[in-house]
């Protein structure tokens, strides 16, 4: 029995944690359920970490006002969630005259969605700007911005829990019951109640609803790949790069973003598909990601490839409408709060889109604001960040500071013991990554993994078998050495 | 606002595996007195505690040591000597100006070095590197991440496996596992020829009667959260997978020996010049970067396939270093080095003339009865001869003094049959 709650959010991706975390503003109980082993397991992961500025969404809708206002709220939130970003701005570019229609009608919409300071540049003054660009025209937005999405989730769910949410991972809802008015919410981890329910579970939503009977919506899943490149290459780029948008699925077109680590990210591609947990990567897409990247960037140093990994959209437009339909965002039911078709740019308009929710839940109901709320979350200080002088002041305070378990990253212990004693995940190789950057570096968890290892196995007692890659079912070890013989002599 | 404490020494060795160990001792013996290693591990020896097998010290000792044992000989000969060594130490920089950041448990400290040798390693390439499409799940390893966690961590990588790449340390893993009563499924060699030691194929593979599959690659990983099979394909002569011939096979482990670069993340951020060949260091006979003072060896340089030449090439460069610091070294004028046809590279890059010394080559394809010609300029000035030659065996030649007194440059090419 998991007691009742007011508000049960279900999915904690980007949008779901920035809800409960606005939820916890306010004296009522909130519960968060995640069926994956951490937040922000989803899409949520894997996309290009931008702060979009409402280029290319029709004037008026969802998306256009949301993506504007989060953007705009951002900076705030970001500063008291101890969240990086930096404003690099984009450049959309024109290789031919048609194309600069193109940019002029981006512009238009742009303006009409009230975004500012853009502005059509030549190929010369691109140039100036990115000198390893090509182009003739380009359209610049000053105020796009990058940040790490992951990192974004996670602060959001942490402030929430620090401020009453209960966040409940591995929790997947297979039932939804209407009862007294409220719901009964079953999962594997037993029933929740609720007396309002948020469905935003993402590429699942659609599932979600059929469960309070409402079938009249179908998620059609849309893959994307990307790759990642060595922070070698961050000089080659100030900002991010985009072609103009191919007139398909709605989506921006393979494009580059630099990160703020200084990886430069190729993507994503789109492809429709039919199972929804299939985030594999493809040679057809990889060989499209690499066309894409020298498109604009010819220069792009694809020996300096270090990884690649894909998400999935979930789309409320179908493949042939090759368009792209407004958020739904609405109470379909009584106190049942649907959100489908969640895509980009859900990211950027999370922080709205939970005013939106909290607007549409105060109609209904009192909810009283809290004195104790506390808005402000730190992470541990990242040791790579700090400065040569911060960094011996870390180590003298606290000697796990200066143990690198991440060579590439210069990940510190104190971090990943952080990590892992995290109040929200399992113990996981993958919790420790999205939180600390150990392991996405060249060497790719050559070096940490097996620090990492003996961490859980010296520290936290976790045995052999029960070390995670990610989800439960993925053990990185089959047991002990020794253990195979011992069976062969057995059997 | 903590000030860093900083210290002068003569020389640091950055990494305490086979090249930093025996660099550093070489230096103390060839007369230099502050000498500090700097070790990001919290043991001696590099990779070598984790290297089980034997096999290791054929060449200096005429013995048949495992990896423990080999380090542990020079590990006592550091202690004997008195050389400091910092372990769980990581460089965090170096400036061109041999200024070296260290962070460790005890501090940050920087090291205000005469000179450094640089005895990083490598690292393995990974799956990313080669885009091998598919799933992500746990059971994706690289060999030598594998052989650290089975054998100084005591776990079991997976029971069903495959091993993408004939590498030296695959090969050991290939061996390794099936002892530990793991199935290895088959070796998938995308080139044509493998690329292990000859003795390892024997000894790893056909003794146990492993499946080596030659010009096959992985082309997609499958299995949601633990690797549940592999597609191979063969490859046409270009390397490309050839449609319509690929085959499944179940597994829970994919291992990965597809190559190792050569750790150099802090040498270039320091002005050292690199080969893009090799990934290591451009030198001179004496071992000297591009950067004064600063000498590299081991895998580091350039990768090696056995220990006892790490070994070898780590004490000439202790003893570079030596000299340096006590200035017996004056400015000399050197004639370039360079790879011909069939030659994959040559190290050193460049000679003074008149020098003796040991060229260490790779050849870029297997072959037999093979001759190896030194042209300065046209004119052919050396021939050796070699009845068989292999990409994964290095070619050691020593060129005399007399040999190099007269000319201006250095060529090397295998000669057409």
């Amino acid at each position: 029995m998991n007691g009742k709650s007011d508000v049960l959010v279900i999915g904690a991706g980007v949008i779901g944690c920035a809800i409960a975390r606005e939820l916890s503003k306010f004296k009522i109980k909130t519960s968060l359920l995640e069926k994956e082993t951490d937040v922000g397991s989803g899409v949520s992961k894997g996309n290009s970490g931008v702060l979009h500025t409402g280029l290319y969404y029709p004037k008026g809708s969802l998306k256009a006002k949301l993506c504007v206002e989060g953007r705009l709220m951002f900076p705030e939130l970001a500063k008291q969630l101890d969240v990086p970003y930096k404003f690099c701005g984009k450049h959309v570019i024109a290789r031919t005259e048609e194309e600069l229609e193109d940019l002029e009608d981006l512009k238009a919409v742009g303006e009409g969605n009230g975004v500012k300071e853009l502005i059509i540049i030549s190929g010369e003054e691109l140039k100036k700007r990115e000198p390893n660009l090509d182009a003739l025209y380009a359209l610049h937005s000053p105020v796009a911005g990058i940040f790490p999405p992951y990192l974004f989730t996670i602060a959001l769910a942490e402030n929430a829990l620090n401020n009453g949410v209960k966040v409940h991972v591995n929790s997947k809802v297979s039932a939804i019951k209407q009862v007294n008015g409220g719901y009964k919410v079953t999962t594997n981890q037993g029933d929740f109640y609720a007396d309002l329910v948020v469905n935003s579970a993402g590429l699942y939503a659609d599932k979600i609803s059929v469960m309070v009977g409402l079938d009249n919506y179908k998620l059609y899943p849309c893959r994307g790949e990307y790759l990642i490149l060595d922070k070698t290459c961050g000089d080659l780029i100030n900002s991010m790069v985009y072609p103009v948008p191919p007139k398909i699925a709605g989506v921006l077109g393979v494009h580059l973003t630099p990160t703020l680590d200084g990886n430069i990210l190729i993507g994503p591609t789109e492809e429709f598909i039919n199972e929804r947990e299939d985030t594999k990567t493809t040679k057809e897409k990889i060989r499209q990601l690499i066309e894409g990247a020298k498109r604009l960037l010819p220069s792009v140093p694809l020996n300096q490839v270090i990884y690649g990994f894909s998400a999935v959209r979930s789309k409320i437009t179908p493949p042939e409408e090759k368009g792209s339909r407004d958020f739904i965002i609405r109470e379909d039911l009584e106190n049942f709060i649907n959100m489908i078709g969640m895509e980009s740019p859900g990211l950027t308009s999370s922080p709205a889109i939970a005013k939106l929710i909290v607007q549409m839940i105060k109609k209904k109901n009192d909810l009283e604001e809290k004195t104790d709320f506390n808005p402000i979350r730190k992470r541990t200080a990242p040791f790579s960040e700090a400065s040569r002088t911060e960094q011996a002041s870390l180590i003298k305070a606290d000697p796990a500071y200066g143990e690198i378990v991440c060579r590439c990253e210069h990940v510190s212990k104190r971090e990943v013991l952080d990590a892992l004693n995290n109040p929200i995940s399992e113990k996981t190789i993958s919790a420790v990554k999205y939180r600390t950057r150990a392991g996405m570096g060249r060497c790719h968890g050559g070096f940490c993994l097996p620090k990492i290892v003996e961490i859980l196995k010296e520290e936290y007692r976790v045995p052999s078998e029960e070390i995670k890659l990610k989800s439960l079912d993925s053990s990185l070890f089959i047991g002990k050495t020794k253990d195979l013989r011992e069976n062969e002599k057995s059997d | 606002m903590t000030e860093l404490p900083s210290r002068d020494v003569d020389l640091v060795l950055i990494g305490a595996g086979p090249a930093g160990l025996a660099a550093a001792i070489s230096a103390k013996k060839n007369g230099v007195q502050n000498v500090v290693i700097v070790e990001r591990n919290g043991w001696l020896g590099g990779i070598l505690p984790q290297c089980i097998h034997d096999g290791f010290g054929l060449e200096l000792f005429k013995e048949q040591l495992t990896g423990p044992e080999y380090a542990q000989r020079y590990i006592d000969e550091l202690k004997e000597l008195d050389i400091p060594c910092m372990l769980n130490s990581m460089v965090l920089e170096v400036t061109p100006d041999k200024k070296v950041f260290v962070a460790s448990p005890e501090g940050l400290v920087c090291f205000n070095a005469k000179a450094l040798i640089l005895a990083m390693g490598c690292r393995e390439r990974t799956r990313g590197q080669i885009c091998i499409p598919g799933t992500r799940p746990a059971g994706v390893y690289t060999a030598g991440v594998a052989q650290n966690l089975i054998n100084l961590k005591n776990v079991m990588v997976g029971k069903d496996v495959v091993i993408l790449g004939s590498g030296d340390i695959g090969l050991i893993m290939a061996r390794r596992l099936t002892l530990e009563g793991a199935k290895v499924h088959a070796v998938v060699e995308i080139l044509p020829h493998t690329n292990g030691l000859p003795r390892n194929i024997q000894q790893c593979l056909i003794d146990y009667d492993i499946p080596l599959l030659l010009s096959y690659t992985v082309t997609e990983i499958h299995g949601q959260n633990r690797v549940e099979a592999v597609t191979i394909s063969p490859v046409d002569a270009d390397l490309k997978p050839i449609n319509g011939k690929e085959q499944r096979i179940t597994c829970d482990t994919l291992l990965l020996s597809i190559g190792l670069i050569p750790e150099n993340d802090l040498s270039k951020n320091f002005g050292v010049k690199l080969s893009p060949v090799t990934g290591g260091a451009v030198v001179d006979e004496t071992l000297e970067t591009s950067v004064s003072g600063v000498f590299a060896c081991g895998n580091a340089l350039h990768v090696h396939d056995v220990v006892d030449f790490v070994t070898l090439e780590a004490e000439k460069a202790g003893k570079s270093a030596a000299e340096y610091i006590l200035g017996k070294t004056r400015k000399v004028e050197r004639i370039p080095v360079e790879a011909g046809d069939g030659i994959r590279y040559v190290l050193p890059c460049s000679i003074r003339r008149g020098a003796d010394l040991e060229l260490s080559i790779r050849v870029t394809c297997p072959g037999e009865d093979v001759a190896i010609g030194f042209f300065d300029g046209e004119t052919l000035v050396k021939t050796k001869k070699f009845r068989k030659v292999h990409p994964a065996q290095m070619i050691k030649i020593k060129l005399k003094g007399s040999e190099t007194s007269a000319i201006n440059s250095l060529k090397v090419e295998v000669l057409g049959k």
